[in-house]
């Protein structure tokens, strides 16, 4: 388990590859990329605050419920904050397993968990000045489907 | 006990963390001490279902009691991802 918060930059195929290379007993590897959405073309950049410390046990947290739940080889989890531009990459998660199906479900739930359990909240920037990102029903709702 | 704030909540309040000198049984009894304080806690703590509170860096409620606590945070629902 690779659990990673950095405010710099980081290669999203370098990272799959690495990780990917490491697997010895896995059959399948997944992952998703989150990255700056842009849409109404008004964004100038997004700023992303988080709660150091708590981050990381909440991040290894939500890994380790994964870990525990399917048959996973594996998990990585990288995730940003501070400054982002348009189109830059802001996180990403890979399972692995033997069988694509735990992977796939691993990969969905811990990204389910970390968007509403793991403190990490995003302001969007634009001419007309800055939000916070609201929270959405359905990110809460998303989380009843695990239980 | 050390109380910090994040994202709007920091904002509101005007900064990221103090420390507060409290008998506070709960969590509820410490957001009831720091609105009597001013106005702009008042402001910032004025719907609490609104907010997420952690205590020693664990998510909980506002029923949560503070005997022993040493760090308790406010925050609006996480946007991760």
């Amino acid at each position: 388990m690779d659990i990673r918060v950095q405010d710099g930059r980081f290669d999203v195929g370098a990272e799959l590859n690495a990780f990917t290379e490491r697997q010895t007993k896995a059959g399948a590897v997944v992952s998703f990329t989150g990255i700056v959405r842009d849409t109404d073309g008004g964004l100038r950049h997004m700023e992303i605050e988080h709660y150091p410390g708590m981050t990381e046990s909440a991040l290894s947290d939500i890994a380790g419920q994964a870990m525990q739940r399917w048959a996973l080889t594996d998990a990585l989890v990288i995730h940003r904050f501070g400054r982002l531009a348009p189109s830059e990459t802001i996180m990403m998660v890979a399972t692995a397993s033997a069988h694509r199906a735990d992977a796939f479900a691993a990969a969905d739930f811990l990204m389910d968990y970390l968007k509403s359990r793991a403190p990490f909240w995003k302001k969007e920037v634009t001419a007309e000045g800055s939000d916070w990102v609201a929270a959405k029903d359905s990110d809460e709702d998303a989380l009843s489907r695990w239980r | 006990m050390r109380v910090m704030y994040f994202a709007w909540v920091r904002e509101r309040i005007g900064l990221p963390r103090e420390d507060v000198q409290t008998q506070a049984a709960t969590v509820a009894d410490l957001v009831a001490e720091l609105c009597a304080r001013e106005e702009r806690y008042a402001a910032a703590f004025a719907d609490t279902s609104a907010l997420r509170v952690a205590v020693d860096q664990k998510l909980t409620d506002f029923d949560a009691p503070l005997a022993g606590v040493q760090e308790v945070a406010f925050f609006p629902p996480m946007t991760g991802g």
